[in-house]
């Protein structure tokens, strides 16, 4: 389990594995979440700092949810075609509203999220997406989340 | 965990725009919240709560690069699963330890037969294909197909960028 990230010291895997959800909302969070870790305030703040660098975390803080914002979040995806990968993936990624871009290896090989903050202006980002590309956009908004609690092991 | 709808007004919405790059890596992060807002440490902390509480926040805490904690064989499984049958066997999946996300989704008629996604999470390829395994044991006879599309490449990533300008006014 450990082949990968050998740039992640025992410190480090203790942190993602125990903050992933539930950091706590105190005046001194960070020094309420470094005690059970046997950390100082000053060094997980410093952790946090190097990890979001080295791009190990992504983010940290709160995740909100754009359905309760009143926005909304659609995935979508284009058949893109292989010599114009690159460019339509920076006309895509141009759009604040897209909040991540995958590339899959299937027939449709780009595969985006466009969160706004209303369904319709979700809806004309991706028309403006397909507008922008000269490519068809197919538009798969969720229909139901099913609940789950996943905690990856770093 | 349903989510209940609930009024935010213009306040929350400054805390929703004010963390969307992440909570600030200093001390007393929600007193600088509250600095950028116009308010204090204790009204962010109970504003955040309750949004917390009505799941307007999912969670707070770290958001991992799958990537980088070896996890390379990131799938996303489709199947094409008995409307009849597939709000029940969506739970079931969802509850599956290695399941990150899992979503109803439409089908396009022509374009697209599947519609139950459930993404998937493997060191290797054959561990995220064991997984897929796993999840088609469990739709059993509901499914009528599947596949599974691994990311190749993160070509964006930045999360949720809301455009918070109309009810900040301006």
């Amino acid at each position: 389990m450990t082949t990968a990230a050998p740039d992640l010291d025992r410190i480090d895997r203790a942190i993602i594995n125990a903050l992933q959800g539930g950091f706590p909302l105190c005046d001194r969070p960070y020094a309420a979440a470094a005690a059970p870790l046997g950390l100082s305030e000053a060094e997980l703040i410093e952790r946090l700092a190097s990890l979001r660098t080295r791009g190990v975390l992504t983010r940290f803080g709160p995740l909100w949810k754009p359905e309760a914002l009143g926005g909304e979040a659609v995935l979508a995806a284009m058949t893109v075609p292989a010599d114009r990968f690159d460019e339509v993936a920076g006309q895509v990624n141009a759009f604040p509203e897209v909040a991540h871009n995958y590339a899959r290896d299937h027939a449709l090989n780009m595969w985006f999220v466009v969160a706004a903050e209303t369904p319709e202006r979700a809806r004309a980002a991706c028309d403006e997406i397909a507008a922008a590309t000269g490519l068809a956009v197919l538009p798969l908004p969720k229909l139901h989340e099913f609940h789950l609690d996943l905690r990856l092991v770093a | 965990m349903m989510t209940q709808p609930i009024l935010l007004d213009a306040t929350d919405r400054a805390i929703v725009t004010a963390t969307q790059d992440g909570l600030p890596l200093v001390p007393d992060p929600y007193g600088a919240v509250a600095d950028r807002v116009g308010t204090t440490t204790e009204d962010v902390l109970a504003r955040m709560a309750r949004m917390l509480a009505a799941g307007v926040i999912r969670r707070i805490g770290a958001v991992p690069n799958h990537y980088r904690l070896g996890f390379r064989a990131n799938g996303m499984t489709v199947w094409d699963v008995d409307d009849a049958r597939v709000m029940a066997l969506g739970e079931a999946v969802g509850a599956l330890p290695f399941v990150s996300h899992c979503y109803l989704r439409p089908r396009l008629p022509e374009v697209w037969p599947y519609n139950l996604f459930a993404m998937v999470h493997g060191h290797d390829r054959d561990e995220a294909e064991a997984q897929a395994a796993e999840i088609r044991a469990l739709l059993g006879d509901a499914c009528r197909g599947g596949e599974i599309l691994y990311s190749t490449k993160i070509l964006k990533k930045t999360g949720l960028r809301l455009r918070m300008a109309s009810a900040l006014g301006g």
